[in-house]
C-alpha cells in the first residue's frame, strides 16, 4: 500500500492490444506518476500482470485502484503492502573496467550481491542483479565509482506472501 | 447463419430494440451504409448535418428515453467530429454507442487516407471502447458495448470495427436482448465486471448507520444528482424526503427529480445555486447525497464543504467515494435500492424533522444585479414558455448564461425533462441534443434554449430539423454577446470585454427562413408570447429570436473556489 509518497498496485488484465496504454494512460490523465511499471504474461498466455510503482498517499492509492476496477479489461487490482509483499527486480549495469585492478574488485563485489558477470571485456564488465529494490540500489551505488557505461532495470514485480493471492480479497 | 460483419451490426441492433440511428456515411462506413439500405424499414435513419450534431441527437435521444441511443460515423475526420459529443455523453453518463468503421485492416497504422486511431483518442472519454479486428466476435462485441453503455453508471461506448470486417462473413444467431446474459460471452463479462455492469447490493450495515445518523440529525439535507434520474429513483428520492421532511437542493443533472412546487425543494445548488439551497447546505449537520459527484461547480471549496457536518455518499461508481470529498460515509449501489432500504431502516415510528430550512428563506428583494432594460427579461421568457407549455415540454439548453436561467427559473416537475450539458458545458450541444429528444419523444414538446453564440455554433442541424419536420423550437436568448463570460469580465475582469460581443451576424430570423424554417423575432414579453403560440400551433420547428440586454446577468453567483454562501452577488 502507501509507503511514505508512493504505493504499489498490482493489476491482472486480458491481454489484448492496446491494454496497456490503456492503464498507464490512465495513471496520466488522473494526474498520477508513474515510477515503475513491469508487465508480463502469466501462466494463462490471455492475461498480463502488470506491477505499478506510483507517486501518491494512501488516498490517491485508492483512488486509483477504483479506476482501475472500472476498466473492463482489468480482472483484478490490488493495493499491496511491501511490508507484506516480495518485491524483486533485476538490473543489468555496464560497467567501465578497463584496469586488472578495476576489474576484479567488480567482481569481488559482484559476488557479494550474487550477481552475474553475463559478459566480459578486457575494457568492461556487464553485470545483472536480482533482488528486493534496495539491494538494486546499493549495488548501483557500488558501481557508480568505476563509471558506469549503461544501465537498464526490469522493473519491480511483487507478490503477496503466504497464500494471498491477486484474487484474494483485500 | 453466416451474415457479413455489416449485416451482424444490422442484427444486433434489431436485437436492441434499436429503432433510430443519427448519422453520417463516409468511405470506411460504406458496407454499414449499404446493408442499412436493407434494413431501413426497422431502422430509421437520422442524416444530419454534421457529426457532431449526430453525436448530440444520440445523446439527447438517450436522455430523453432513457433508452441506449446509437450513432454512426465514418473513419477520420468523422470520427473526429464525435470527440465532443462522446466527452459530453461521458460528463453527463449518458449511455450512448458509436460505431465508426476505421480503414481495412492492411491500411491501419499507415497514415492511410481518413484513418484515425480513435479509439485512442476517445480511450479517456467512453466508459470502455472497442476496436474490431475479427468479425467472429463482432456480435460479442455489439452486445457488451450495449450492456456497457446502458448499466451500473450508464456512459458512452464506442466500437470501431475495420472496414474489412464489415464485408467479412461470420456466423450469426439472433440472440434476443433477454437472453444475453446466458450467452457465453456476456455470461463471462457480467461474473466478471459485476462492479461496472451489475448493480451492487448496498450494505445493509452502512444504510443503518445512515438511519442512526438521520435520527440523530438537526438539520439533514438531500444532495440529489444524475445518477437519481438515471436509476429512475425520482418517486424513492421523493418519498424519502417527505419521511424525513428535509431540505433537498437538486445539482443540475438532477433538476426534475423533483416538482418545482414541492414544498422541501430549494432548487439547484453550487455556483449559481438559489440562495436557499446553498445557505441550507452550509447550516445542515448531515448531508445525504445521492448520485451526484460533487463537481467543482457544487463542491466550489471543498475544503470548507465538510465544515461542522456529516457527508452520506450514496453512488453506483466505486471511484466517487472520496474523489472530490472526503465523506464520513460512502455507499455503493443503486440510488433507487438504497433509498428504499433507507426508508425501511427509517421504519415507520421515524419522527419528521421540524422544517429548520423554512427561517433560512431570504427575504424577497429586488438584487441589485438586475439589469433595468425594456428588453425581454430571461425569467420572464421561461414563466411565459411554462405557461404555454405546462408539465409537458422536454426543455434542452445550450450552455451559458440561458442554461443557468433556465435551471434556475423554469418550472421542472419530472425527471428527463431537462437535458443540459451539464459536466463537459458543450456550447453547440442543444439543437443536436433536442432533435434526439423529439424523435425519441414525439408527443412531446421540445423547446431548445439557446444564446446566440451557441446557437451560432452548430446551427447547421436546422437543416436536419426541417428535412425530417422534426418540430424542435428554438428560443434563442439574443444578448448579442457570450454572456456568461462577459459576466465574469464584469464582475472580476475589470469590464475589459475581450473578444466576448458578438456584434455581428447572422441575422436567425433569415438564417432560419434560409433553412425552411419559421423565424420569429420577439423583443417584448408580447411578440414573445405570439411567436411561441404561431410556432406550437405550427408543429412545425421554428426559431424565435428574443432580443434581450447584454447585461443581464445570472444571479445569485458564487466564484469557484468560495464556500456556498460566500455570494459574489445575490
Amino acid at each position: 500500500m502507501a509507503n511514505g509518497n508512493t504505493f504499489t498496485i498490482s493489476i491482472l488484465v486480458e491481454n489484448y492490444a492496446g491494454v496497456l496504454s490503456q492503464i498507464t494512460r490512465l495513471f496520466s490523465r488522473r494526474g498520477y506518476n508513474i515510477q515503475s511499471i513491469a508487465a508480463d504474461t502469466i501462466e494463462r498466455p490471455d492475461e498480463t500482470r502488470i506491477t505499478i510503482i506510483a507517486d501518491g498517499d494512501l488516498e490517491a492509492a485508492q483512488q486509483i485502484l477504483f479506476q482501475l476496477r472500472k476498466q473492463i479489461s482489468v480482472i483484478s487490482a490490488k493495493l499491496l503492502n511491501p511490508a507484506d509483499a516480495i518485491q524483486r527486480s533485476m538490473v543489468i549495469v555496464k560497467v567501465d573496467g578497463d584496469t586488472k585492478e578495476k576489474r576484479d574488485e567488480i567482481i569481488q563485489i559482484s559476488n557479494i550481491f550474487r550477481a552475474n558477470i553475463i559478459d566480459i571485456s578486457l575494457d568492461c564488465l556487464t553485470v545483472s542483479v536480482t533482488g528486493a529494490p534496495d539491494k538494486i540500489e546499493a549495488f548501483i551505488r557500488l558501481m557508480t565509482p568505476f563509471g558506469i557505461l549503461e544501465l537498464v532495470r526490469s522493473g519491480i514485480v511483487t507478490i503477496e506472501r503466504g497464500k494471498l493471492t491477486i484474487h484474494s480479497e483485500d | 447463419m453466416k451474415l457479413t460483419g455489416a449485416q451482424i451490426v444490422m442484427e444486433c441492433l434489431l436485437e436492441q430494440d434499436v429503432e433510430v440511428v443519427f448519422g453520417y456515411p463516409g468511405g470506411t462506413i460504406l458496407n454499414l451504409y449499404d446493408a442499412l439500405y436493407d434494413y431501413r424499414d426497422k431502422i430509421t435513419h437520422i442524416l444530419t448535418a454534421h457529426e457532431q450534431g449526430a453525436s448530440h441527437a444520440a445523446d439527447g435521444y438517450a436522455r430523453a428515453t432513457g433508452k441506449v441511443g446509437v450513432c454512426f460515423s465514418t473513419s477520420g475526420p468523422g470520427a473526429t467530429n464525435l470527440v465532443t459529443g462522446v466527452a459530453t455523453a461521458y460528463m453527463d453518463s449518458s449511455p450512448v454507442v458509436f460505431i465508426t468503421c476505421n480503414v481495412a485492416s492492411n491500411l491501419i497504422g499507415r497514415d492511410s487516407f481518413q484513418e484515425i486511431d480513435i479509439t485512442g483518442v476517445t480511450m479517456p472519454v467512453t466508459k470502455s471502447n472497442y476496436q474490431v479486428r475479427d468479425v467472429t466476435k463482432l456480435a460479442d462485441v455489439i452486445r457488451e458495448a450495449f450492456a456497457v453503455a446502458s448499466s451500473g453508471r450508464p456512459g458512452p461506448v464506442l466500437i470501431d470495427i475495420m472496414k474489412d470486417v464489415t464485408a467479412l462473413t461470420a456466423d450469426y444467431e439472433f440472440i434476443p436482448k433477454a437472453n444475453h446474459a446466458k450467452d457465453s460471452h456476456m455470461a463471462r463479462l457480467l461474473q466478471r465486471k459485476t462492479n461496472i455492469i451489475a448493480y451492487p447490493e448496498p450494505d445493509r450495515e452502512a444504510i443503518r448507520t445512515v438511519a442512526a445518523w438521520l435520527r440523530a440529525s438537526e438539520r439533514p439535507m438531500f444532495l440529489v444528482g444524475g445518477g437519481v434520474v438515471s436509476s429512475g429513483a425520482a418517486p424513492s428520492m421523493r418519498r424519502i424526503v417527505e419521511l424525513v421532511n428535509a431540505p433537498a437542493a437538486a445539482t443540475i443533472l438532477g433538476q426534475g427529480v423533483f416538482r418545482y412546487d414541492d414544498p422541501m425543494f430549494t432548487g439547484p445548488i453550487g455556483m449559481h445555486g438559489t440562495k436557499l439551497s446553498n445557505l441550507a447546505f452550509v447550516e445542515a449537520d448531515l448531508i445525504i447525497a445521492v448520485g451526484t459527484r460533487f463537481t467543482d461547480r457544487v463542491a466550489l471549496n471543498p475544503g470548507k464543504f465538510r465544515d461542522r457536518k456529516k457527508i452520506v455518499h450514496i453512488d453506483i461508481d466505486a471511484s466517487e467515494i472520496n474523489k472530490n470529498v472526503r465523506v464520513d460515509l460512502g455507499i455503493v449501489g443503486d440510488a433507487g435500492r438504497a433509498l428504499e432500504m433507507l426508508i425501511e431502516a427509517l421504519g415507520s415510528d421515524f419522527e419528521k424533522k421540524s422544517n429548520w430550512v423554512a427561517p433560512l428563506l431570504p427575504e424577497t428583494r429586488k438584487s441589485a444585479y438586475r439589469h433595468e432594460s425594456n428588453l425581454l427579461k430571461p425569467d420572464e421568457i421561461l414563466r411565459a414558455l411554462h405557461e404555454r407549455t405546462g408539465d409537458n415540454a422536454i426543455i434542452v439548453t445550450d450552455v451559458g448564461q440561458h442554461q443557468m436561467w433556465t435551471a434556475l427559473h423554469f418550472k421542472f416537475s419530472r425527471p428527463r425533462q431537462f437535458i443540459t450539458s451539464a459536466g463537459f458545458g458543450t456550447m453547440g450541444f442543444g439543437l443536436g441534443a433536442a432533435m434526439g429528444a423529439k424523435v425519441g419523444c414525439p408527443d412531446v414538446p421540445v423547446i431548445e434554449i439557446t444564446g446566440d453564440g451557441c446557437f451560432r455554433m452548430n446551427l447547421n442541424e436546422l437543416s436536419t430539423v426541417e428535412y425530417y419536420d422534426i418540430p424542435v423550437i428554438t428560443i434563442i436568448f439574443n444578448n448579442g454577446t457570450l454572456g456568461m463570460v462577459r459576466q465574469w469580465q464584469t464582475l472580476l475582469y475589470k469590464s475589459r470585454y475581450s473578444e466576448t460581443t458578438l456584434d455581428r451576424g447572422p441575422d436567425f430570423v433569415k438564417t432560419a427562413e434560409a433553412f425552411g424554417v419559421a423565424g420569429y423575432r420577439a423583443s417584448d414579453l408580447e411578440g414573445f408570447r405570439a411567436a411561441l403560440d404561431a410556432a406550437l400551433k405550427s408543429g412545425k420547428a421554428a426559431v424565435i429570436d428574443c432580443i434581450i440586454d447584454m447585461d443581464e446577468k445570472v444571479v445569485p453567483m458564487v466564484p469557484g473556489g468560495k464556500h456556498l454562501n460566500d455570494f459574489l452577488i445575490d
